[in-house]
């Protein structure tokens, strides 16, 4: 018997979050381990959205603090990792390009590979990370998407998404006009939890596909029209999330496939975690959530899917490196599954 | 209850016999996840829903299920039991110059019904079947609804377009053409554009379309 190889270093890779609200940095290895990961949150005034110069000047602003922090702490040497992995869309474009700076400024300094990661992937591949769900269908609920996607031959495909706005728009701008505090959906969920009286709202299924924003109108009606903001939140969680849930359960039936995972921001929401789990259930398949950790937007997706891409010989020339804020999900070549 | 055919999303199907008949009985299964009295609602109105466009489709010349009975207060449907492949299943396996033909076939079904009127609200290759006699006939109408406008016609072909696309990627292109060529023989090439049109500006609607 030939004795068995020393094993290899692990490889290291640096990402840089910066889609929307969240600047992050981290450190994922190829042995699969998150080393390091830092978020910082710019919060909007409230009762405003998200102002996306406000939001880049905020990034700038901390990043130094962040990238002393990487330095600091014991467990990472930036000379030991082996690329840089950004953010590259979709989000907001000054957002965007604050990320992506930094990240080339880095890649240049540490004289490393620069990789363009597709934020929605990340969100993908940090929960497979997580949960070990090998090839699932996947339900991607935040802010940026709502989209129900399975892996075939090379590329992410759609089988299902909202027709217009997406479920963690629904309720941050239910959120932002009832004045709640940001992020809407964990105020949501908690006022949703002494709600009782069920008000009727539009339930809208098309196929696979959603649409809320007729939803989000009369919800913001009844609001308006006296009813008690807990029973609006129960009455909205309810009826987005089974549409969602539903069309969920079409895809699933229509796929036939044997894993079901939910990640992205809206995955932390316990009312949608119980009603996915329950259609798991029922058709006999098993369902992954992404671990609450990393439901939101960070910097470890960014990093993690930056190393697959990175062993699958993914690379961007520093003078390339463009940011695409309407980066599409399905138009990603994913060489590494 | 007889035996499980197919558990759908939306129902599940049962083998049974009804009066001597062979047939295909179709229930609306309560959903545990959703909230009781929207469930009830659901899927009572769903299942009326289905009843009626069930027959109305066949008065417009798409071959669908004989419908035998109504059981609303149990959310059940007693059908014809349809013998053949899914078009999912065919659709891969089939000579290019037939697929095409098959598809072409499914646009003008598509056109027979948005020409009477009917919005099918759920077109996917799994909601087609194939006949041994060769006719397609379309089932599960419970998305299904009356319109004339070409915003729900566009909707409707755009799920189409989307399934094609996800399932059936490798020749998705060619069985979208043959299905708009179909659609437009059935309906008017006028007609046909403007929902064409409308399908692109669906699908540059959803998030994050363009470069």
């Amino acid at each position: 018997m030939n004795p068995s190889p020393p094993p290899a270093t692990p490889l290291l890779c640096l990402g840089v979050e910066s889609t929307a609200h969240t600047i992050g940095l981290a450190v994922a290895s190829s042995t699969g381990d998150i080393l390091l990961n830092i978020n910082e949150a710019y919060a909007a005034p409230l009762g405003r959205g998200i102002h996306p110069r406000e939001a880049a000047q905020h990034h700038s602003a901390v990043i130094p603090t962040l990238l002393r922090r990487v330095i600091a702490s014991l467990d990472v040497d930036l000379a030991e990792v082996a690329c840089i992995a950004f953010s590259a869309g979709p989000g907001l474009g000054p957002v965007l390009r604050t990320g992506a700076t930094f990240a080339r400024a880095l890649a240049l300094w540490l004289d490393k590979p620069l990789i363009p990661v597709h934020h929605a992937i990340g969100h993908i591949e940090i929960a497979s990370l997580m949960t070990g769900a090998q090839d699932p269908l996947v339900l991607l609920v935040s802010g940026g998407h709502t989209s129900i996607v399975a892996f075939g031959d090379g590329l992410w495909r759609v089988y299902g998404e909202t027709e217009d706005i997406t479920l963690g728009n629904l309720l941050d701008v239910f959120a932002r006009e009832a004045g709640l505090a940001f992020p809407g959906g964990a105020v949501i969920e908690a006022l949703a939890k002494t709600g009782r009286t069920f008000v009727e709202l539009p339930y809208v299924v098309k196929g696979n596909d959603v649409s809320y924003s007729g939803l989000l109108t009369a919800a913001l009606k009844q609001l308006r029209g006296g009813t008690a903001i807990e029973d609006v939140c129960f009455s909205l969680q309810e009826v987005a999330f089974a549409m969602l849930a539903e069309a969920t359960e079409r895809a699933l039936a229509h796929t036939e496939r044997t894993e079901v995972l939910v990640t992205g921001g809206v995955a932390a929401n316990e009312r949608l975690q119980d009603m996915i789990r329950s259609i798991a259930r029922d058709h006999g398949v098993h369902a992954y959530i992404v671990p609450k950790k990393y439901s939101g937007d960070s910097g470890a997706q960014i990093a993690w899917t930056g190393l697959l891409a990175f062993q699958s010989g993914v690379r961007v020339e520093v003078e390339k490196s463009f940011v695409k804020p309407k980066w599409r999900l399905d138009q990603v070549k994913i060489p590494w599954r | 209850m007889g035996a499980l055919v197919r558990k759908g999303a939306e129902a599940a199907l049962y083998g049974a016999t009804w009066h001597g008949v062979p047939v295909m009985k179709k229930v609306r299964l309560p959903k545990p996840y959703r909230l009781p009295q929207l469930d009830r609602d659901l899927r009572r109105s769903r299942t009326i829903h289905e009843a009626h466009l069930l027959n109305d489709a066949k008065r417009a010349g798409v071959s669908t299920p004989l419908l035998y009975h109504v059981d609303v207060a149990h959310a059940t449907l007693i059908m014809e039991y349809v013998d053949g492949p899914r078009v999912k299943e065919l659709l891969p396996h089939l000579p290019r110059g037939e697929r095409r033909q098959l598809c072409h076939r499914i646009g003008e079904l598509i056109g027979r019904l948005h020409g009477a009127g009917i919005i099918h609200g759920d077109l996917t290759t799994s909601n087609m079947i194939r006949r041994p006699n060769d006719r397609i006939v379309f089932i599960d109408f419970g998305l299904a609804e009356y319109s004339t406008e070409v915003e729900k016609r566009g909707v409707d072909i755009h799920l189409m377009k989307r399934a094609l696309e996800s399932t059936h990627y490798r020749h998705a292109k060619a069985c979208y053409a043959a299905i708009l060529a179909g659609y437009a023989h059935e309906v008017s090439p006028a007609q046909a554009k403007d929902v064409v049109t409308r399908v692109q500006e669906i699908s540059r609607r959803g998030r994050y379309t363009g470069s």
